[in-house]
């Protein structure tokens, strides 16, 4: 009995160690810091496996030669964005949507994006029509 | 009607508080008056707040854009489908949907179970109507959906109806995501009763076999509903987000599985407690567990405090929600420790090879599991407050710990079942698994034979084969027995078998359905993927598919304006079919989206995903995915909500249980009236 609770005991104990050492790994892989634009840009070094969140500057978006480029803005700073990535790109990626981007600062200042998530600034926001006035974002008032 | 709309909401938070202290006076007081009037405040809870939805359910559909919740989420054009899902479209009318589906639940809790559980039933309602005023109180507050639109100007504000509302997000805008929330908010609303019949048994101190099996039916529907709505989701996902999967470990996914991982293990650890009167504590932990998680998932979906793809957005709600949560805890676990005498475990653990530890593991996993979601999803929240920096973390940490501990739980979904209570001999394993474990090992050879090089997805289908092996053998022999003594035919006897016992072979169901989801999962390794440029007359090839450009054609409907390409497809040099991906954009919310066109089959999906033109050269951007065996995933969530339905069905021996239970109480009625006459 005693030998077989032993035994049983040592399965336990690797599975726990097999399941630990692929979290272990699987997280290692897979840890993205989340910084801000302005965090980037202070610090000179290179930052691998970054997440950058912040609004795409209206305007900045290029798209030449398969390749795309934009500024990605938050607050008053912004920083020139790549996309090397495969994945299309979300329908929502839009100038002024919220973007969140991953991927690789280099030391000359360009972001090098895998990942782009984004989300359409208006959206979800209680910012209902603008009326003709040109007036916009009419506040919601109580009863 | 916004007016009406608010009055319902408040008279319920106002029934919702007088049941709560009826409720707990009644039970204290064993009065029978009070605890009914605070049933009949239960039942007015629902019908105020039923007509909360009818009023913004009637606000939307006839286009009424003062209100802002409905200039918000709806428009003139929208299919009146899609305006009725408005309701859940958004912070508010997702809340005000939450509550009123709890007053549906509480209703009928109060339909089922007051003659059966007297002495419980004032708590419960008392319990259910503490989440209730909660709800109701914050659909008041915070997120009332029953807001006019005003402009502000010099004069003052003034109220104000544009022309057309923003329209119901594109993205919503699919079969699937109509029935989606409604069944994942049933699956967490529902979790709120199991814990307040535990908290009533812990208050009354009627820790018998009746709470148990109550609280078990009623974990199992919510469990079957929540378990049918994160299909759902995924369906929805895979369907209409366009990368070709139907699971990303996104923290609003992670929030639905939760819940479902802890129930899990409840419903399976209940059976140790009905059969061997073991783990009493754990159980109530369990149901604690999940109802806090199911809380917390509505927190997480609602709150954005984790950034998702579903909601970036900060809101409001999140310390209302932290508050309930911590006095969720509190009170939970003051009870449970005030209640420890009575929960004293009747036996022991008599083997490391038994039923009883069979569930112990898979509890124990599913548990692990639990925490290693919860651990990754709260990651960013958990470095930012320890570190300061917000270290987020992906798809890789979720599937490396989850690949491993789901393989050990099919495992378990095969072994469990034949495993003897209390001790399992050495005989009778050979007995039963002798057969199932050549047929796996076979199939295992023959799969490498085959080609199959990737050891999880070789792995995984070698454990399917081995566990709907075991069960397939338990129907089997079921059946011969039945076969022999009865004179049934297979068809018969089968039928009769399950229906004899249907909570046993409901869970088999569940088991086998469990198992289709896994081969489905198993095709994850074999994806293939290609990407192209295409006008008319280009070819692309993918496998043995070979896609042909028609050309693209754009139109228009009211609701949005589309461009579709035309797509040829040949398989293995034969016609195969034709598809039409297409890009859409929706006027009223000035959105694009991609409506994805799939072509599936049982053994692969084809995917073909329009994802723009090119800039330059103005061609189709063409993502083709083959997907194989995505189908088994569908059917595998369908067979696990069958199986549990069959479950929930009463047995033949329950019904003549329940039978000859009656005539003794009306025996026993009988002889009373004669005793007093």
């Amino acid at each position: 009995m005693k030998n077989r609770k032993l035994k049983f005991g040592l399965g336990v104990a690797i599975i726990l160690a097999v399941v630990g050492w692929e979290a272990l790994s699987g997280f290692q892989q897979s840890k993205t810091y989340y910084v801000t634009v302005n965090e980037l840009t202070q610090g000179q070094a290179t930052r691998h496996q970054v997440r950058v969140g912040g609004t795409v500057e209206p305007g900045s978006v290029e798209r030449r030669a398969g390749k795309l480029t934009f500024r990605l803005a938050q607050d008053a700073k912004s920083i020139p964005v790549t996309y090397v990535g495969t994945d299309t790109l979300p329908d929502t990626f839009k100038d002024g949507a919220q973007a969140i981007i991953d991927g690789d600062y280099l030391s000359n200042g360009v972001f090098q994006a895998e990942k782009i998530q984004a989300k359409c600034a208006s959206k979800y926001q209680a910012a209902p029509v603008s009326p003709a006035s040109g007036q916009k974002n009419p506040k919601v008032a109580g009863l | 009607m916004n007016e009406l709309g608010s009055l319902g909401i408040v008279a319920a938070l106002a029934f919702a508080a007088f049941a709560v202290v009826a409720g707990t006076l009644g039970g204290k007081l064993r009065s029978s008056r009070l605890t009914t009037s605070a049933e009949r405040a239960t039942l007015a809870f629902f019908v105020t707040l039923t007509l909360a939805v009818i009023a913004l359910e009637y606000l939307t559909l006839t286009n009424n854009f003062h209100n802002a919740y409905v200039a918000e989420h709806s428009n003139r054009d929208l299919l009146t489908f899609y305006k009725v899902a408005a309701l859940w479209a958004g912070q508010e009318g997702s809340l005000l949907f939450w509550t009123w589906l709890l007053s549906i639940y509480s209703a009928l809790v109060i339909f089922l179970n007051r003659k059966k559980n007297r002495q419980l039933m004032p708590y419960v309602v008392a319990v259910l109507m503490g989440t209730g005023a909660f709800f109701s109180s914050l659909v008041l507050l915070v997120a009332n959906p029953f807001q006019e639109l005003a402009l502000a100007s010099a004069a003052g504000t003034q109220p104000f109806t544009p022309p057309d509302g923003n329209g119901l997000n594109p993205l919503l805008q699919y079969h699937s995501m109509v029935i989606h929330p409604p069944m994942l908010y049933l699956g967490y609303v529902g979790m709120v009763v199991p814990f307040a019949f535990a908290m009533a048994a812990l208050i009354t101190r009627q820790l018998g076999d009746n709470w148990i099996r109550t609280t078990r039916r009623w974990t199992m529907v919510p469990w079957m509903l929540l378990g049918l709505g994160i299909l759902l989701g995924g369906n929805w996902a895979y369907a209409v987000l366009g990368w070709g999967g139907y699971w990303g470990w996104d923290p609003v996914e992670n929030a639905s599985l939760l819940p479902w991982l802890s129930g899990t293990a409840f419903l399976h650890s209940v059976m140790i407690q009905e059969k061997r009167g073991m783990l009493k504590v754990w159980n109530v932990v369990l149901v604690i567990t999940t109802f806090f998680l199911s809380i917390f998932g509505t927190f997480l979906t609602r709150s954005g405090i984790v950034s998702s793809v579903h909601a970036f957005a900060q809101s409001s709600i999140g310390p209302f929600f932290a508050v309930f949560l911590c006095i969720i805890v509190f009170f939970s676990v003051t009870l449970l420790l005030l209640r420890l005498d009575h929960l004293k475990s009747e036996n022991k653990l008599d083997s490391l090879v038994s039923r009883e530890s069979g569930f112990l593991f898979n509890n124990w996993i599913l548990l692990a599991l639990v925490f290693a979601v919860l651990w990754g999803t709260l990651f960013p929240l958990i470095s930012k407050a320890v570190q300061n920096v917000t270290v987020t973390v992906g798809a890789p940490f979720f599937n490396k710990t989850a690949i491993p501990m789901g393989l050990l739980l099919l495992f378990l979904t095969g072994a469990g079942p034949l495993l003897a209570w209390r001790k399992t001999s050495f005989q009778s394993l050979k007995r039963n698994f002798l057969v199932p474990l050549i047929i796996a090992g076979v199939s295992g050879v023959i799969l490498l034979v085959a080609g199959v090089r990737h050891f999880y997805a070789w792995m995984t289908l070698c454990l399917c084969v081995f566990v709907a092996a075991c069960i397939l053998g338990e129907f089997w022999k079921g059946a011969r027995t039945r076969m022999k003594t009865a004179g049934e035919n297979f068809a018969q006897a089968v039928y009769n078998l399950t229906m004899r016992n249907t909570r046993r072979y409901g869970g088999y169901l569940v088991h086998l359905g469990i198992v289709l989801l896994f081969i489905g999962f198993a095709g994850l390794a074999f994806k293939t993927q290609a990407k192209g440029l295409m006008r008319e007359g280009d070819l692309l090839r993918v496998k043995n598919y070979l896609l042909r450009c028609d050309g693209l054609v754009s139109g228009d409907t009211p609701n949005y304006e589309y461009t579709r390409s035309l797509i040829t497809v040949t398989k293995d040099g034969h016609a195969f079919t034709s598809m039409h991906p297409e890009k859409r954009f929706y006027k009223a919310s000035q959105q694009p989206t991609s409506y994805v066109s799939i072509h599936p089959t049982l053994s692969e999906d084809l995917y073909i995903v329009l994802s723009g033109l090119d800039e330059d050269t103005g061609k189709a951007v063409i993502e083709v995915f083959v997907n194989p065996l995505v189908m088994w995933v569908w059917i595998g969530g369908l067979v696990v909500f069958l199986g549990t339905l069959l479950a929930l069905v009463p047995s033949r021996v329950e019904r003549e249980m329940a039978e000859i239970r009656k005539t003794q109480d009306i025996a026993v009625q009988v002889d009373n009236l004669g005793a007093e006459g």
